[in-house]
């Protein structure tokens, strides 16, 4: 009762003319992307789960409802199992080796240094460079043949004369290597944004821990780690996001192979469905994307607002 | 000297013990260690380029000096026997469009989330972001039904249309962080002088808005030459490949590489996008982290 009272005398207060259209204008503004948004993702995406429940195939443009057929035989199928777990495997230690290393990297590029920002930009070089093209550098570096890993190593006398690895022909190698390729990749992103969290913890706080007598590592995990936290899950969420529905580096530098061992979720949707021509089971099999990402997206959410609360 | 007087500039001047010069050392080491892992493709995408292909494939030699002269063959193929030039126009040209788009789209709608919506608007931004986490690789089997009822399979309309279906999230969602870090007096005195509250926008907070339209332009144009799995799936003539699609697609034939072409593109498409973001990083940053933190 008082509630509503003071909602209209609140409302009453704002007798400034342009106060009635906010509300509108607000709707009118968010109104095309809104639009956009949904006829382009939101759309497709309910088609998508519409395709997995049919028998839609490239040739075909007829289709009917077949129910939790296409389900039913993916969670049947081994190479889907060992995809799953592909994908959890190459984003877990990928996204962890990134957000360390992305730490590191971040507290060498504080402060001041003389060629700053030349080493910035040999830096974020892999950010900025297309992934398919990045890839095809590291399908050069990794050739059976003229591996300059190889060579190099074999020069340093590292690998003895009977040691030649073929690193995208040998699972555990291709695996090591698809992973290599993606921290590679995604460092530059974290590094940058947990750098602009560094940069954002002020001054003041470092120079109290410093009259206090906080030494470099008491400092790292009282200060620089904790107040860092919540920019950094920002960083490691757009990590897990790219890499668990990523197909490019997977695509260009081993096509799933040897024998599936870096099969991911992602690439197993398109060889499947485009490739392969089965639309039905490729949107099946993409749509094991969705919940992962959706859950790790609410944990990140939640967690970086309890954070900035706190 | 009073004891009190301690935190004066002279407490936190360099220090010349070993223990700093250490501290020096193993700074420079550990950003030596990252500068060669994260730059060392593109060292060796230049050196691949100006070299012959019987200097690359004789396991004989050296392969980090030249054992044979420089040459531009590599790149004479790239611009002549392949159609890279008319790749790069495409993708320039759907990059400019989608970030006209993108403007056009995310624009209104970070201001109308950052400034017009209570609560609502708040669980509308966060809608925003999760269609973000909607991945290519979900949508791409329903796009090439649409795109083939549209009419626009191999065409760069279709990318055109499609693409800002990422661009669009993503960005309204860093230009509300940008909005809401803009000082609301500002808006409030312009609309005390007179301007609507869409005057007041479109008049005054879009030219102070640089750094975050920058922001978003570059963001859009990086993500449309990075795209590669809608290009792939829509296009299927080389002349209507954008850059990360037709390289890989048209230089890699079989099990026959063109390395020194292949690594002269790369570079070539890397490098401008590297010196821009450069300039315009700290406004990058700035840009990135404002929308990521709210």
């Amino acid at each position: 009762m008082s509630a509503s009272i003071a909602r209209q005398r609140a409302a009453a207060g704002r007798n400034r003319p342009w106060c009635d259209d906010e509300a509108l204008l607000g709707r009118m503004l968010l109104a095309p992307a809104v639009i956009y948004i949904t006829a382009l993702v939101g759309f497709p995406f309910f088609l998508a789960i519409f395709y997995s429940l049919s028998d839609a195939t490239v040739g075909s443009t007829t289709l009917h409802f077949v129910g939790l057929r296409n389900y039913e035989g993916i969670l049947q199928d081994p190479t889907f199992w060992r995809s799953l777990q592909n994908a959890i495997v190459f984003t877990l230690i990928s996204q962890a080796l990134v957000v360390v290393l992305g730490k590191i990297l971040a507290m060498a590029l504080y402060g001041d240094f003389r060629g700053k920002w030349l080493v910035r930009l040999l830096i974020l070089l892999p950010w900025v460079a297309p992934m398919s093209l990045g890839s095809i550098g590291w399908l050069w570096i990794f050739d059976p043949v003229y591996s300059i890993i190889n060579w190099s190593a074999r020069a340093l006398h590292i690998f003895g004369p009977e040691i030649w690895p073929v690193w995208l022909g040998q699972p555990d190698l291709a695996m090591a290597s698809v992973i290599l390729v993606d921290v590679w990749r995604l460092l530059p992103l974290a590094t940058v944004i947990i750098l602009a969290g560094l940069s954002a913890i002020p001054q003041d706080i470092h120079d109290a821990a410093q009259v206090d007598g906080a030494g470099f590592w008491r400092h790292l995990f009282m200060i620089n780690i904790p107040l860092v936290m919540p920019i950094m899950l920002v960083a490691l969420l757009f990590g897990i996001v790219f890499t668990f529905t990523d197909m490019i580096v997977i695509f260009v530098l081993t096509r799933g192979g040897p024998f599936d061992t870096t099969q991911v979720i992602a690439s197993y949707s398109f060889f499947t469905g485009v490739q392969g021509g089965d639309l039905a089971a490729g949107a099946a099999i993409s749509l094991f994307l969705f919940p992962v990402l959706a859950a790790v997206a609410v944990v990140f959410l939640t967690l970086a607002r309890r954070a900035e609360v706190a | 000297m009073c004891p009190l007087v301690v935190r004066e500039p002279e407490v936190s001047a360099p220090r010349f013990g070993v223990k700093h010069r250490l501290a020096r050392g193993g700074h420079v080491l550990i950003l030596a260690a990252f500068v060669t892992f994260l730059a060392f493709p593109f060292y060796w995408m230049g050196l691949t380029t100006f070299k012959q292909t019987r200097d690359l494939i004789d396991i004989t030699h050296n392969p980090f000096v030249f054992n044979l002269p420089p040459t531009l063959e590599n790149l004479r193929v790239l611009f002549y026997d392949t159609q890279f030039g008319q790749w790069i126009i495409n993708t320039v040209e759907v990059g400019a469009l989608v970030t006209l788009i993108t403007l056009l789209l995310a624009l209104p709608a970070g201001y109308a989330l950052a400034r017009l919506s209570g609560r609502w608007g708040q669980r509308l931004g966060i809608a925003i972001f999760l269609t973000y986490l909607i991945p290519p690789t979900i949508l791409f089997i329903p796009f090439s039904r649409i795109i083939g009822s549209l009419g626009l399979q191999d065409s760069l309309w279709s990318l055109v249309l499609v693409y800002p279906s990422f661009t669009v999230p993503f960005c309204s969602w860093l230009l509300m962080g940008f909005f809401k870090s803009i000082p609301r007096d500002i808006e409030e005195a312009a609309m005390i002088d007179g301007l609507s509250r869409l005057g007041a926008f479109v008049r005054v907070v879009v030219p102070i808005s640089s750094a975050g339209i920058l922001t978003v332009v570059i963001f859009t144009l990086t993500l449309v030459m990075q795209e590669f799995v809608y290009g792939l799936t829509f296009i299927t003539t080389s002349s209507h490949y954008t850059v990360s699609v037709g390289v890989p697609t048209f230089l890699v034939r079989g099990d026959v590489y063109f390395w020194g072409s292949l690594m002269g593109a790369c570079l070539i498409v890397s490098l401008p996008v590297a010196l821009l973001y450069n300039i315009f990083v700290e406004r990058f940053v700035a840009g990135f982290t404002v929308g990521a933190v709210k």
